[in-house]
């Protein structure tokens, strides 16, 4: 009878389910609860939680959901990269007859979790933050097309990110690598909630993801500025659309076949065991048609980064701008006709994985291309080595070993031998980091001072520079050596011990990684300590060319006091050498999006409800749908969704900005 | 001259479009675009994506339709004669729902509340009949857990009946809302939404009905 009740109340939930037996939990459960407690107490000390609500968490402002975005990317950086320094540990130390000290169930979910976290909860909120912050001052618009669908996007990807912190303390997280391949993640091989957690944290966020997509393709094909074509668009703004393309045409997909697998789990459908009729390939065959243009929507957006800085900083128009827009294109294109690259050991024959390998192959010739477009701009350019450019030189570097790696995996001959090998690994961290996340540096560097007002400190930032490219280097050029030698990914323990010293290279290779994140991070503590001297009052701090650089830094809630009117690629460019004059007259009050509480309501009842289905607490689960119902449709009853910003308001802002300037002359 | 002040800011690629002699616009002083402007694109392209998940449920059903696995075939279950009045609820359900919208551009809220109701009254037979289908499947011993290509063509189905069963609350919310505040812009930019979603689901079942129903009476 108590059973009956419990298990109605908790479903699988029990005590049973904290892992307080594992001291590394354990230890980072209190460390975690230190800081949460550490962290709420001064948010209630300095009396904060009202600003953070009205200001931050109820806001439709696309800078400050983008800067949202950036903190939650940051801190989820942490977490995955807390799993890949434990994963080095292991692997160099578990030889000659060790076991290592992670046991082999803690370690499955360590290789998962990383995987998971880094790709869904590091890059996509990083890029998807810097498009929502950038985009819309780019193409000179007040905000995105729809400023609460983009609140509601940000709460769905912390709600996903939540549930996967979850199953760090309550439960489990998956063991079965980041894209969770049946019949091993299958209820049979599977039974308990690590699965679970991984589809229903990929479900709420995937939502997000797709209704941002959707916003931000809106917002660049309605919203530029009179005069801005398409061909006019900043490079950075062309990428953003592709990648968004990209993301509205592949994440379907992902959310189709995840609930495909929820239902073998959950209702006893058979669609992936493997009896029954069933097909296991197919699944891999589905989530990749996701998960290749999934790489693209990551780097799409740092390639068009790279635009951006390149130009800027070398001082010149972009070399070849309609050359790399149409590779850009054709990239978008070309991503959908080569996920069977991913499984060429499937067995589909040699005409299909020839068709496979070649279109991959093809891919990097209009990569190739915008990489001699960069070169072509750097070339008799006067280069100032700032920050940004610095990471964009490194990611040539890097990513063109990287590609060529990548084309080599793609003859299906030597896939066969490498497939599954460290070499693979060492291939995707190789443009994954020197891609997508060298890209993600530049921006941050580049677009900092727009956001903040002030420049990040050039030598702590150099220090984390260095770090992290030699770091890199030494993390994963090993795993090549391995992988030719054919190691196998996901292995916890080695027998043979001439392999250590490779290993042992590869962990101190993620010690100056962890500096390097280390640096990034006093970097940005000293930054705002230093902020009266790296202080930018212009808003241009690096000669721009694009329109984001024509308003304040910080930029005033309306962006733009009027409207620009585009004649050129680099409008702002142009504006100055044609003589602009910034307006100091004539203001008119400006329409403006309402910030509002739903979306952080929705997005907090959808992680319930993950959790309860997680958890199979059924009462839990039918409630918290019914809650969203209500809410969903009461939201839709409220008309009232905009207001006026005052035009002396409007003024005194402008005012100030005046002041500033002709102090700075 | 150009090409001094170029060479001043370190630039040697030139502008190659002419330049006027009087300095240009740079901003306007009228407002720009807003949320309802972008609606209609924004829900178009909801709907692709929403479609791109019927997609991939047709493609299991491609895949899957055939694995039988030793139960009840497509031919055997099926019952066309039901399908095709359950087909014909939903498609003059679109009707009703095009005249709903004709009377909405006439400013006629009654009329358009009526077409609405009508619309209603449709989609939930459609659904009545739909689930009288699925649990005389589930009675018979061929539910979704007996075999792939049952676990296929109740998900693309049921799908798809998810689908209207939303609408259908969305449907009465709209009515509601129109009571209170009449046929405003908000209102209609919404009728005109679920329009949209109203013939896409549509088009979704006229797939379904062909590739499903009549293909596997064949098959």
């Amino acid at each position: 009878m108590l059973e009956t009740l419990t298990t109605f109340l908790f479903g699988r939930l029990s005590l049973e389910s904290f892992p307080y037996h594992e001291p590394i939990v354990v230890a980072t459960f209190f460390a975690v609860l230190l800081g949460g407690i550490a962290l709420v107490a001064a948010l209630s000390y300095f009396k904060l939680w009202g600003y953070l609500w009205t200001e931050w968490f109820t806001t439709v402002d696309h800078k400050r959901i983008g800067i949202m975005y950036m903190i939650l990317g940051l801190i989820m950086l942490l977490r995955g990269f807390a799993d890949a320094i434990m994963m080095r540990a292991q692997q160099a130390i578990a030889f000659n007859g060790s076991e290592g000290y992670l046991n082999s169930h803690h370690f499955d979910q360590v290789f998962t979790a990383h995987g998971v976290i880094m790709i869904f909860f590091v890059a996509m909120p990083l890029v998807t933050g810097l498009m929502n912050y950038v985009v819309p001052l780019q193409i000179g618009a007040r905000d995105v097309s729809f400023p609460f669908l983009n609140n509601f996007s940000f709460w769905m990807t912390v709600g996903g990110a939540v549930l996967i912190m979850a199953s760090l303390f309550v439960g489990e997280f998956a063991r079965t690598g980041w894209l969770a391949y049946p019949p091993l993640s299958g209820l049979e091989a599977s039974p308990d909630v690590g699965v679970d957690y991984y589809i229903w944290a990929l479900q709420v966020a995937g939502v997000g993801t797709t209704l941002s997509g959707i916003n931000l393709i809106c917002t660049i094909i309605k919203m530029r500025a009179p005069g801005m074509t398409m061909m006019k668009m900043p490079v950075f703004t062309w990428t953003s659309l592709c990648t968004n393309v990209l993301i509205v045409a592949s994440f379907p997909i992902l959310t189709a076949v995840l609930v495909l697998l929820s239902l073998d789990r959950y209702v006893g459908t058979h669609f992936f065991t493997s009896d029954m009729g069933g097909n296991p390939m197919m699944y891999v065959n589905l989530i990749w048609i996701w998960g290749h243009p999934e790489v693209y929507i990551l780097i799409l957006p740092c390639f068009g980064i790279f635009s951006e800085v390149t130009s800027t900083f070398t001082g010149k128009k972009l070399f070849g701008y309609t050359s790399m827009v149409y590779a850009t294109v054709v990239i978008t294109i070309l991503s959908y006709l080569v996920w069977l690259h991913h499984f060429f050991t499937m067995g589909s024959g040699a005409s299909v994985n020839s068709f496979f390998g070649i279109t991959t192959m093809i891919i990097s010739i209009p990569t190739g291309a915008k990489i001699f477009n960069w070169l072509f701009t750097m070339y008799r350019g006067r280069i100032r080595f700032e920050l940004p450019m610095m990471w964009t030189i490194a990611f040539m570097l890097t990513f063109v070993i990287g590609g060529m790696t990548g084309v080599l995996l793609a003859v299906p001959p030597a896939d066969f031998v490498l497939h599954n090998s460290l070499f693979l690994i060492a291939h995707f961290h190789n443009v994954i980091i020197g891609g997508v996340l060298f890209g993600l540096f530049a921006g941050i560097y580049y677009w900092w001072p727009k956001a903040f007002g002030f420049r990040l400190d050039p030598f702590w930032g150099k220090m984390s520079f260095w770090f992290w490219v030699i770091g890199f280097y030494f993390a994963f050029m090993p795993l090549y050596v391995l992988g030719l030698m054919g190691v196998t990914r996901r292995l916890r323990v080695f027998e043979d011990p001439s392999l250590q010293i490779w290993f042992q290279i590869a962990a101190f290779g993620a010690v100056l990684i962890a500096l390097g994140i280390g640096s990034f991070l006093i970097q940005i503590a000293v930054s705002v300590l230093k902020r009266n001297q790296l202080v930018d009052v212009t808003g241009d701090p690096w000669e721009g060319r694009t329109l984001e650089w024509a308003t304040s830094s910080p930029p005033p809630g309306y962006n733009f006091a009027f409207t620009p009117v585009i004649h050129d690629n680099d409008a702002w460019w142009d504006m100055k050498k044609r003589g602009y004059a910034r307006p100091l007259e004539g203001f008119r009050p400006i329409h403006m999006p309402s910030n509002t509480g739903a979306g952080i309501i929705l997005a907090g009842i959808s992680t319930v409800l993950g959790f309860a289905m997680i958890w199979h607490i059924w009462w839990l689960a039918a409630v918290s749908f019914i809650g969203l119902l209500v809410v969903a449709i009461g939201h839709t009853f409220n008309y009232n969704r905009d207001f006026h910003i005052p035009v002396d308001e409007v003024v005194r802002t402008e005012s100030e900005r005046t002041r500033l300037l002709s102090g700075q002359v | 001259m150009t090409t001094t002040v170029e060479a001043m800011h370190g630039s040697h690629a030139g502008h190659d479009t002419p330049r006027d002699a009087t300095p240009p616009v740079f901003y306007v002083r009228d407002e720009h675009a807003h949320e309802a402007a972008s609606t209609a694109l924004g829900f178009w392209i909801y709907l692709m994506s929403d479609c791109l998940i019927f997609a991939v449920l047709f493609a299991t059903y491609g895949v899957l339709g055939a694995s039988y696995a030793g139960g009840p075939t497509a031919k055997e279950l099926f019952d066309l004669p039901l399908v095709a009045l359950n087909t014909s609820m939903l498609l003059l359900s679109s009707i009703t729902y095009g005249f709903a919208m004709l009377a909405m551009e006439k400013g006629r809220t009654a009329q358009t509340q009526g077409w609405l109701a009508i619309t209603l009254l449709f989609g939930l037979a459609f659904l009545g009949i739909e689930l009288y289908e699925f649990a005389h499947l589930i009675h018979e011993g061929a539910g979704p857990w007996r075999s792939a290509f049952l676990s296929a063509f109740f998900t693309l189905v049921g799908t798809h009946g998810l689908h209207v069963t939303f609408g259908s609350v969305w449907l009465v919310t709209l009515m509601v809302q129109v009571a209170r505040r009449g046929l405003i812009p908000a209102n209609r930019r919404r009728l005109m939404c679920l329009s949209m979603f109203w013939h896409f689901l549509d088009v979704i079942w006229i797939g379904v009905f062909t590739y499903v129903y009549l293909m596997g009476a064949l098959r």
